[in-house]
């Protein structure tokens, strides 16, 4: 541990001491070995994007070298076996994350696409003038604006879940917005800003006692604890493959089967139909019918390797890894002059987003760059959420399942210079 | 950390620390928005512009210490210039900034302490951010300006 993550008001806990073994975890990842200004690569900025482990490089390369072919319509041998891979990458995200069937999978771009599909789709069959949907003040832009848009275009209002100072929903306020006339309940599990891990299990079954449909977003969360929808009892969840350590450009949306099967088209085109006539065409069922045109199969790959990843190590093991970091982090960075956290639910991921007095968090982000560490420094994409605090920016640490001790000792030791730096 | 010191040079630290002409300006004839949507700074800049000059400037807003060393600096520069020769600033400026200079002209004098920025590609924007407000006024674009508008 190093002397210079001092000085702290309480002497920190040990370092995470646990059967997780990190350093061979490491290895896995090759961007880790790699140096940014001659010094040693600290990512600590995960919940922007996860690195990748050298088997899903290597299931997306196998795919393009050796496995190449279109799906669902060769009858030759590349494509049958492509199409297997992609259809049993389908049968893994179910079992992942507890679905009823793998035909409530359907591939998307991202979370951000499945968002915008479910507002175009939910929108045109179950939203009118005078509905509400109710979003909670801690969302991503991508769970706010598409919402915004369905609601100036049907005439719905978008009502807000306010948040306490310490970054945990209101739940009294929460019970009386939820009324009748709210549609949509699209909620984040984990703030990707400040981490609160939201009570979403109970706030879904409330919600499913006025009939609204719940959507949760669990970009932040998925990567970082077990999940089952089943046992959470969402109708709809969205997930992007690049923030669990897969490709970007690929992600899922999750839906009840007979919820799907009720929606619309989104985009329309080859794959998604069953018959096209100039006077009318015929629809597969979901979640083909969501998925026009030749879909990112290399992607597809490139994620049921990571999910594979993740499986082998455990997501059981890994929540309580990186538990572990994130309190010796909050310990460590709470011992800090000057150093103020933002959010202390007391539920939290592995996210801590922070400021130092009178230092702007992009100087943070500046100076800690320079000794090798990547942090994210701004609004993280939740500008209304900063607005509710009267913060216009933070610095952001987000952990990830190859992060070490050593790393967040670094961490504080360039920290507690940051000051200095600054002529303070 | 040698870049580091390169970037936040003494002078920039105590602009950052002590702006200059940092309040709202009575009678200014040009309010101005900047705003930087990478990071979510906001910038106002006052301008006094009569006969062709600046006569008084004047800047509020929250940023980082190159955002607000840069235009608290540039409000120094710009006090009393004509309006082409503040415009021919910003051009100079600019090109520092953006690499396109092999070295920088006397002429920008104490803003020369920004050269190091270029060394930061993530930064420049921050440095210009009250330039580019500076120049929409000028050109007589009134409203907002947002660092996006520019490559």
């Amino acid at each position: 541990m190093s002397a210079l993550a001092k000085p702290l008001s309480t002497p920190p806990s040990p370092a995470p001491q646990s059967e997780w073994n990190v350093e061979a975890v490491r290895v896995d990842f090759p961007i880790l070995s790699t140096r940014v200004y001659n010094r040693p690569l600290i990512y600590f900025d995960n919940a922007a994007t996860t690195q990748k482990p050298l088997v899903v490089v290597d299931a997306i390369s196998n795919y393009y070298l050796y496995g190449n072919a279109n799906i669902h319509r060769g009858v030759h041998y590349l494509s049958e076996k492509a199409t297997d891979a992609f259809e049993t990458v389908r049968h893994q995200v179910q079992t992942f994350i507890g679905a009823r069937s793998a035909n409530e999978i359907v591939f998307v771009r991202g979370a951000t696409e499945g968002l915008n599909l479910l507002a175009a789709t939910l929108g045109r069959t179950r939203v009118k003038s005078g509905d509400e949907i109710l979003i909670s003040i801690m969302e991503h832009h991508s769970n706010i604006v598409p919402w915004q848009l369905l609601c100036e275009q049907t005439g719905a209002r978008l009502v807000v879940i306010p948040m306490h100072a310490n970054g945990e929903l209101d739940q009294a306020a929460f019970e009386k917005l939820l009324t009748p006339r709210t549609r949509i309940l699209a909620l984040t599990h984990v703030s990707n800003s400040i981490g609160s891990i939201n009570p979403v299990k109970h706030m879904i079954q409330l919600a499913h006692r006025q009939n609204t449909v719940v959507i949760l977003d669990a970009a932040q969360s998925v990567a970082h604890m077990p999940i089952d929808v089943q046992d959470l009892d969402c109708d709809f969840m969205v997930l992007s493959g690049h923030k669990l350590y897969g490709p970007t450009g690929i992600g899922m949306l999750y839906g009840k089967g007979s919820l799907l099967d009720s929606l619309p088209p989104y985009q329309s085109g080859g794959d998604m139909i069953s018959s096209v006539r100039i006077e009318k065409s015929t629809f597969h069922k979901a979640p083909q019918k969501f998925e026009a045109g030749t879909p990112h199969i290399a992607g597809v790959l490139g994620l049921g390797a990571a999910l594979d990843y993740l499986t082998r190590l455990g997501m059981a093991a890994i929540a309580t890894y990186e538990n572990s970091l994130l309190a010796y982090a909050t310990q460590v960075l709470t011992g800090i002059p000057h150093l103020r956290i933002i959010g202390q639910a007391r539920e939290k991921s592995g996210i801590i987003s922070f400021t130092i007095d009178d230092v702007h968090p992009h100087d943070i982000g500046t100076i800690l760059d320079r000794s090798g560490i990547a942090i994210r420094a701004g609004h993280h994409c939740t500008m209304p959420l900063w607005e509710s605090l009267g913060i216009v920016a933070t610095a952001r640490v987000s952990l990830g399942l190859y992060n070490t001790p050593g790393e967040i000792d670094h961490l504080a030791e360039t920290l507690n210079g940051v000051r200095k730096v600054m002529g303070l | 950390m040698n870049e580091l010191r390169e970037l936040y040079q003494e002078m920039i630290l105590d602009h950052n620390k002590q702006p200059r002409n940092f309040y709202a300006l009575p009678g200014a004839t040009h309010v101005l928005e900047g705003y930087n949507p990478l990071c979510g700074d906001k910038l106002k800049l006052y301008l006094q512009v009569e006969n062709g000059s600046v006569r008084d400037i004047s800047f509020e807003g929250s940023g980082c210490a190159i955002s607000k060393a840069s235009a608290s600096m540039m409000t120094d520069a710009i006090k009393g210039q004509s309006v082409e020769a503040a415009l021919a600033l910003f051009e100079q400026f600019h090109a520092m900034l953006s690499g396109k200079a092999d070295a920088a002209p006397e002429s920008l004098g104490k803003l020369k302490v920004f050269s190091g920025v270029n060394e930061f590609p993530a930064r420049v924007k921050c440095a210009t951010l009250a330039w580019h407000t500076l120049k929409s006024g000028l050109v007589g674009a009134h409203g907002s300006v947002t660092t996006e508008d520019e490559g």
